[in-house]
């Protein structure tokens, strides 16, 4: 059982939860997009604490869990070559890929480091202009100003030694997919609110319109949560569909102009893989012609690997809503953060990390007692 | 990495013809680039995401977000050794001590 004393001010969140309680008069299921938000939603335990008609159903916005395994595997391809220094974020290391994995890598030799910013990787290329110096660059809207901005330094500072393995993904056009899938049981999104803060939020009223469904751009903290929660359940009551923005202290409805336009000067649109779910239209981006000297994978020549995806994981159907975490076989089983079958066990903004870490009861009971 | 932690504007410099800053986090000072909120100045709150602030923040909101991510535990992960986060969670040995070549871990003062 959760307790609301592990909330930075339980009186406020009792007050939130009430309101969501005499609010609702129906069942209604509830995505958040964000992984972010899973996090805080299954670490606070925000789901046992709301009335049992709301459901939360966890959607596919953690960047480590959709970038498809192939990515994965060029990864580990190309950190593998002598001469090159891969560079990631530490999230990245022990995702699965066909038969290995970054930790591994490095383990045997490879020269794979952790940065905290694209930018040291720039630096760490222009330290050692004889070596080849390549970033993953994975995420979603909030993680590709930060590249974009790498790519476009590269340029201007005419830095050769430098190169972007592109796995980018976009919000909207997954909210869509979402809402085409016949199996679709979600009703109202919590949209990413730190997405929202680089792209502002006039991408969603077409899609509220379109598919009949509240939008509420929401914060990662357990308050902006249920306040997220409590404006969605008045919509759904009231039967109205509309963009609405429960977290106006960071995100403006224009988002962030500059990032914007160094966005749409260095990356263009194109369909994109998700790892579970498949390809999605127009759901990423990659480098636009201007840039094309800086992507990884036409530097190192990784086009047509052979990928092997683990046979057992259900991560596709994690991502997408259509279950939850302890309901696939592997959970807690075969499939642990130590030994994970798939990227949603990996990265904590993983719904099967975060159920695994937050959740031991729910394991079956061999495993809760081990 | 998906998270965007609010930190405050310690100081001020150009670097390659690039607006950068040196950012608290309640303790973690970090390498942060401006160029999206070019008009930042010493003492304001910014949201940074992956080394770049994307939008800025009152005191008030900054503070409260950073309180609430200490008490999630966000910011050591945030901002920790990669490689010992990944080597503790697999139950391995960390292959970045094992032949060691760089270390960045980060100033934590608490
Ligand atoms: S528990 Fe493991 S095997 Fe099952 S869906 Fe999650 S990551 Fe895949």
């Amino acid at each position: 059982m959760k307790y609301l004393d592990e909330f930075s001010n339980p009186q406020l969140a009792g007050v939130l939860l009430e309101r969501i309680r005499e609010s609702a008069t129906r069942r209604w299921a509830i995505m958040e997009v964000c992984g972010g938000q899973t996090h805080s939603i299954i670490r606070h335990g925000i789901d046992q604490l709301l009335p049992e008609t709301i459901e939360m159903i966890h959607g596919p916005g953690c960047p480590v869990c959709v970038t498809p395994l192939g990515m994965i595997d060029k990864a580990l391809d190309i950190a593998s070559q002598p001469g090159v220094i891969f560079c990631s974020f530490g999230d990245m290391l022990r995702v699965p890929g066909s038969s290995k994995d970054l930790f591994r890598v490095k383990s045997e030799g490879g020269d794979v480091r952790v940065v905290y910013s694209p930018l040291d990787a720039l630096e760490l290329a222009q330290a050692n202009p004889d070596r080849q110096v390549v970033f993953f660059g994975i995420g979603f809207e909030t993680t590709a100003p930060a590249n974009a901005m790498t790519v476009y330094q590269a340029k201007r500072l005419g830095i050769k030694n430098f190169s972007l393995l592109v796995s980018h993904v976009l919000v909207p056009p997954a909210i869509a997919a979402i809402m085409e899938s016949p199996d679709c049981r979600v009703q109202a999104f919590l949209a990413a609110g730190h997405v929202c803060t680089v792209m502002g939020t006039r991408e969603y009223p077409p899609l509220a319109e379109k598919y009949e469904v509240p939008v509420v751009v929401t914060g990662f903290e357990p308050l902006d949560i249920l306040e997220g929660i409590r404006r969605t359940v008045i919509q759904l009551e009231s039967g109205r569909h509309e963009v609405e923005n429960a977290y106006p202290r960071a995100v403006a409805e224009a988002g962030n102009p500059v990032a914007k336009q160094m966005l749409e000067d260095v990356f263009e649109v194109t369909d994109r893989a998700w790892r579970g779910i498949g390809v999605i239209p127009r759901s990423g981006w990659r480098l636009s012609d201007r840039y094309r000297e800086f992507d990884a994978e036409q530097r190192f020549a990784v086009g047509d690997l052979q990928t092997a995806e683990s046979s057992i994981c259900r991560s596709g159907e994690v991502l997408q809503g259509l279950i939850k975490p302890h309901e696939c076989a592997a959970f807690g089983k075969q499939c642990t953060p130590r030994n994970p079958l798939g990227a949603t066990m990996v990265s904590s903004e993983g719904a099967c990390a975060a159920y695994y870490l937050y959740r031991r009861l729910d394991l079956p009971a061999e495993v809760a007692h081990a | 990495m998906c998270l965007a932690v609010p930190g405050r504007i310690l100081s001020l410099q150009e670097r390659n013809g690039t607006l950068m800053s040196i950012v608290d986090f309640g303790g973690v000072q970090k390498d942060v680039c401006l160029q999206y909120i070019p008009d930042a100045t010493v003492g304001d709150y910014v949201v940074v995401h992956v080394g770049f602030a994307i939008q800025r923040l009152d005191e008030e909101s900054a503070l409260q977000t950073l309180a609430e991510f200490e008490h999630l535990g966000v910011l050591k992960e945030e901002f920790g050794n990669g490689f010992e986060i990944a080597a503790r969670q697999a139950g391995l040995a960390n292959p970045e001590t094992a032949q060691p070549q760089q270390s960045d871990e980060p100033e934590v003062r608490s």
